[in-house]
């Protein structure tokens, strides 16, 4: 797993004080899903890195994050743009689709 | 070009890579790139798969089945299939990257996709507290109250599953009885957290921004109740995955891949199928394994006749 890693404690210096969009990638090591995900999304990363960062979030071991963001459902992809959720992506989709979804951003 | 493709990577898809492997067929296997390894990547504890006497985790097992089936040669593309022509001698496979790819004979167990209640709130609710999977989303509902809606193996499964972070788990059920096995109705019943409510359909989604309730009806006679649930789980079965095939390969009345006979025959020469999108009625791993396992034999079968037809038809005439 390439993508950085965020917590709790790091969540509003690495998340909402990012210059450029950045999503977040809510998950946990028990969601299949997740980890099918996961690899399309550093290839993501990789691909547009210029125009926007991809981190991940373990709901598990950071619950208030994922509380707070009302998580109920992962993998959850929120995109913050100055501190501010922008797009909200949830469940695992293929690369393209997920592509689509973030256009604005990635385009 | 090459001699089979196996399309799908659950239980079917990678036993019948396990035997066309072995049988030097080299085989490449499709496996999507989502929902590689199937439903039973959705799944804990799977414990009714002969010999894992302790019981094994859904991923763990395919992640098994995927190595067994590389360590003879399988090669596995993670992508998805967007086109198929199958009506040729030769198949041609299209991926999602604008791959092509081409065989003399095709097995595709695609398996089958979860059916939606079809409300209108539904899809806007979805990952808000609608949810398709237990095992995913199940932690978020830690002391709350949430709706499981169905009625046989898999709905019981969750409910019992969700127990471990909900205080109250309605079941909900359009008749008076279950279609789950006797040991997951037995787990059920004996569980303090699930309430079970017969002979009720789910009519409404309630919530603006997440899930704050549902409205049941009864199909008796007619009552409407309102649940305070911020979760609702639906598994009320699951439809065969055909919408690639469609106009090419004939279906059975119940929307499954026609198939002749106990074979894996479909009506396209040197196309098989197997797994769940040909059976509607029993639908477990291990009937899927072994229906993967009929589907490489007679693909095996139906690419040895075609060779042999080459070689005879080499020979050249006597005078």
């Amino acid at each position: 797993m390439s993508t950085k890693e965020v917590t709790d404690a790091s969540f509003a210096d690495d998340v909402l004080a990012s210059d450029k969009p950045i999503m977040v990638d809510f998950w946990a090591e028990w969601c299949g899903p997740c980890r099918a995900v996961s690899p399309i999304l550093d290839k993501i990363a990789e691909e547009h890195a210029e125009k926007l960062s991809i981190v991940k979030l373990n709901v598990d071991d950071n619950p208030e994050t994922a509380m707070k963001y009302g998580i109920t459902s992962i993998p959850a992809m929120y995109v913050f743009k100055d501190g501010e959720v922008v797009k909200r992506v949830i469940g695992a989709k293929p690369k393209p689709a997920l592509e689509a979804d973030l256009a604005d951003f990635i385009g | 070009m090459r001699q089979l493709i196996i399309i799908g990577s659950g239980p079917a898809g990678y036993t019948a890579a396990i035997y066309a492997a072995r049988a030097n067929l080299q085989p490449l296997l499709i496996a999507s790139s989502v929902e590689f390894g199937g439903e039973l990547m959705k799944t804990t504890e799977v414990d009714n798969f002969p010999g894992f006497p302790e019981g094994i985790m859904g991923p763990d097992l395919m992640t098994r089945m995927q190595q067994q089936a590389e360590r003879f040669g399988t090669e596995i593309v993670y992508d998805d299939v967007t086109e198929l022509e199958l009506t040729g001698d030769v198949k041609r496979v299209t991926l999602g990257s604008g791959e092509v790819h081409e065989a003399r004979a095709v097995i595709y167990a695609t398996g089958s996709a979860y059916r939606k209640l079809g409300l209108p709130d539904e899809e806007r609710l979805s990952g808000y507290g609608v949810s398709w999977c237990a095992t995913c989303d199940g932690a978020f509902f830690r002391q709350k109250k949430v709706a499981v809606i169905g009625g046989g193996d898999s709905a019981l499964e969750e409910a019992t599953f969700l127990t471990r972070f909900a205080d109250t788990v309605y079941l909900i059920h359009r008749r008076d009885s279950f279609r789950a096995s006797a040991a997951m109705q037995d787990r059920a019943f004996a569980d303090p957290k699930i309430e079970v409510i017969w002979n009720n359909e789910v009519k409404h989604i309630y919530g603006d921004e997440k899930v704050t309730g549902i409205g049941v009806v009864d199909t008796v006679d007619g009552t409407e109740t309102t649940l305070d649930v911020q979760g609702m789980f639906v598994a009320i079965g699951a439809d065969p995955r055909t919408h690639l095939v469609h106009g090419q390969l004939d279906l059975a009345p119940e929307g499954t891949i026609a198939v002749d006979g106990r074979s894996s025959r479909t009506n396209l020469p040197g196309v098989f199928a197997a797994g769940d999108v040909i059976d509607p009625t029993y639908k477990q791993a291990a009937t899927a394994a072994g229906s993967g396992v009929v589907a490489a034999l007679d693909a095996e079968h139906y690419l040895a006749g075609l060779e042999d037809a080459e070689k005879a038809a080499a020979v050249p005439a006597s005078v």
